[in-house]
Formats: C-alpha cells, structure tokens, sequence
C-alpha cells in the first residue's frame, strides 16, 4: 500500500468550553514520512507560478475575501489584532510582495506555503517524535503550563489558546512552535495540523492538509 | 427580549425581567432583575447559575458576532481608503491567543466602533477635499488666467499614477506678458533610476 492510502486526516480534540464558544473551531491533523530537504524542481515551479497570482491591489483586497475574513475576525475575538500580528495567508502575500517571489526553502516549509497559498488554510509542521499517538488538539492552558517540554520552557498564562496532545503544549494557536518540537534536520515523520475557524469550511481544511501531503510525498519520491 | 412574559396569571402578579449588564473591575456579570409591577405575594426567585452562564455566553457571541461584522466593515474602509493615500498604520504590541471574557470583548468592539468612525471620518474629508479639487480643476480649464501657476497633483483630485495639472503660460515669457495661460498635464512618473549623472570628460 503506498504512504498516500496509508494518511488518514484525523480532526482532532476541541475542548468542549473553547466548541461551546467558537463552535467552528476545529484542527484537523496526520503524520506523514518527511525530512528537511532541498524541493524538487516541479515544487519550486509551482510555486514561481503561484507568485504571478499576487498584485499589490489583490493583496490589498484580500481581507475582504471570505476565508481571509474568517481568520482575522477570529484573531479579533481572541485578542491578537490582526493588523499588528498578520494573518498567515497575509503574512505569506506580504512576503511575496516585499521578495517578488514565494521564495523556496525546504521541502517542508514549501509545502506548507503551497497549502496556504491554495486554499487560504494554514498548515503547520511538528517533529512527530515529540507528539503522542492519541493526537492534537486545542484546549485553554491551566496555571503554571510551559510552551513545550523542555527544562528551559516558557511558562504560558491561563486562558490561552494553545495546540497540545495529552503530554504536553506544542504551540500557541497561530502562534510560536515550541522549541524542540518544530522540524529540524533529523526529523524522519512529520505532523501536520490545520486550524479552521468560524466561516471557513471544513472541507478547505482537509484540502489544506492534502496539498500539503502531496507535496511532501512528491518530494519525497523526487 | 421578552418583557412581562408572566403577565398571564390573573393579573395577581407581573414580573418584568431586565438583563443589564454592570462592570465590576474587569469582571462582567450579566443580573437579572424582576421588576414587579403590582402586588407583593411571590418573592422574586433566585437565578439559577445554568441560566446566569447561558445568558454570558449568549452575550459573548452576540458580541463576537458583532466584532465579526466591524472587521468586515474595516476591511471594506481600508480597500476604500487605499487609492486615497490609506489609513493610519495601527500601532501596538502582538499579544496571545488568549479567551476573551465580556467586559474584553465589549471594549474591543468599542475600540473597533471607534477606528471605524475614524477611517469613515478619513475617507469623507479626503473624498471631500478631492471633490473640491476636481471642481478646482474645472474652473482652472475653464479660465487658467484666473488660477496663474495653481498647481495640483492627480493623487490630489484621487486619480492613481504620477503627474501634476499646472496652469503655465503659453511660449513662456512671451504668454505671461499677452496674458494667454494654459493647464498642463506634467508628463509620468519619474523613472526608477532617477536622473542620469553628466559624464565628465577629461
């Protein structure tokens, strides 16, 4: 059976106080087979030809398209300003305007691009060595929790939003990997998360992650 | 909301329930209050605290969905805006993810009503003052002898690109003393390089 048959994009746990309040809150996660690479040529070409689709006026009026307002309502709601801390898919139009081009940097990285810049869905990347097999999920952080499980460790306030299996804290929702836990050079297995929010559909979040899969196992056979 | 809904009982007692909401420190409690309007017989009972959390709740996402449609309204401000020269960048620090509680989310919806009327007050005094500019223009075509030297740039009058409307005389000196004014249009954009050094040669 080949590693495309074996994925199974698995929605993972919402904390039933963050669904009652966010109830289009969800994150869907997979493990798939990658390392830190250099892109194949047909990654890199994709993404040359995704940097023609952004203009200085479509990046302007981004924020008024759908899936775009979805997020940055969201980080309102959750109290990150959108305009101080950018949206990923602005983040990513911003970057190609100011470089020109969607830069290529690994082959994990490029994926992820590729997954947002095709659907509007964030996708984001942890060493699966560090995640338990029971899976991801987002939840609200206890007193005295740490971004991760490191001795050296942030301690994080309660009540925030963070993406965590049952050991530990991997990331802050939108926000900063934990140290340790991101994907290095020695990295064999990746874990894929999606976040989707009120208003964008669920079947985008899916997609995003598929894209990003099949981008890294293309890679992985180039 | 329903008022007086146990108005039905023989008229003994009326109960007229209010929500208001009272800022204590950071802290927002949602009371409801049982005005009685006639008769004394059936004390006023207690709120369950299921019923208090339901009506918080509600009232969040009453105000989420509120802040929702105000970041809508901001987008469409700022794609207004942008042709007119943008909005005014927003400043502050990147802060957490973090649970909004009621009294967070109503001030941020405040703050948003706030630098919403701002961009709209932004976009009608530059719309404003690019109307007065065009009627401005008109009468320079009109009559250029009346507006000698007036000069107004296209971002001025809200068109995109370069340039600049100039009343200027026509065959210079000699067009200043007989009097004959023209409006010109100066020619682009600068180009990227800027202009080009005099090679000197020895």
């Amino acid at each position: 059976m080949s590693d495309e048959l074996d994925t199974v994009v698995v929605p993972g746990v919402v904390d039933s106080a963050l669904r009652a309040e966010f109830p289009g809150l969800r994150l869907d996660w997979t493990t798939v087979r990658a390392g830190m690479r250099d892109s194949p040529r047909e990654l890199r070409r994709r993404l040359m030809d995704l940097s023609s689709r952004y203009r200085g006026a479509s990046v302007i009026a981004m924020r008024t398209q759908p899936i775009p307002h979805a997020y940055r309502a969201f980080f309102r709601q959750i109290g990150l300003d959108p305009d101080i801390t950018r949206i990923p898919s602005e983040e990513a139009a911003v970057a190609r305007l100011l470089h020109g081009q969607f830069r290529p940097e690994n082959l994990i990285d490029d994926a992820l691009l590729l997954a947002l810049i095709e659907t509007g869905v964030p996708v984001w990347a942890l060493d699966a060595t560090g995640v338990r097999a029971d899976g991801l999920g987002i939840r609200l952080t206890a007193d005295g929790e740490r971004l991760g499980r490191s001795e050296y460790a942030d301690y994080l306030p309660a009540r925030r939003l963070v993406v965590s299996d049952a050991g530990c804290v991997h990331a802050l929702l939108f926000g900063a990997i934990a140290p340790g836990h991101e994907v290095s050079s020695r990295t064999e297995r990746v874990v894929l998360f999606a976040v989707g929010v009120d208003g964008v559909p669920a079947i985008h979040v899916e997609e995003a992650i598929w894209v990003c899969v099949e981008a890294l196992q293309t890679g992985a056979r180039g | 909301m329903r008022r007086g809904a146990a108005d039905g009982r023989e008229g003994l007692v009326h109960w007229q329930p209010l929500v208001t909401w009272h800022r204590l420190g950071k802290e927002e409690v949602v009371e409801v209050l049982e005005h009685r309007r006639s008769g004394s017989l059936v004390p006023p009972a207690a709120p369950s605290t299921a019923v208090t959390e339901d009506a918080e709740r509600a009232a969040r996402r009453t105000m989420r969905a509120q802040i929702a449609r105000l970041e809508q309204q901001l987008a469409d401000a700022f794609v207004t805006a942008f042709p007119m020269g943008g909005l005014e960048p927003v400043a502050g620090l990147p802060g957490q993810p973090r649970l909004l509680d009621l009294g967070e989310l109503e001030q941020l919806r405040d703050e948003l009503t706030e630098r919403l009327r701002r961009a709209r007050a932004t976009i009608s005094e530059r719309a404003e003052a690019h109307a007065a500019n065009r009627v401005l223009l008109e009468r320079m075509l009109i009559e250029p002898g009346r507006y000698r030297f007036v000069r107004l740039s296209r971002a001025d009058i809200g068109e995109p690109g370069c340039g600049a409307y100039e009343v200027r005389p026509r065959l210079g000196l000699i067009g200043m003393l007989m009097g004959w004014w023209q409006v010109k249009l100066s020619s682009g954009c600068p180009l990227p390089r800027g202009r080009r050094r005099s090679v000197r040669r020895p």
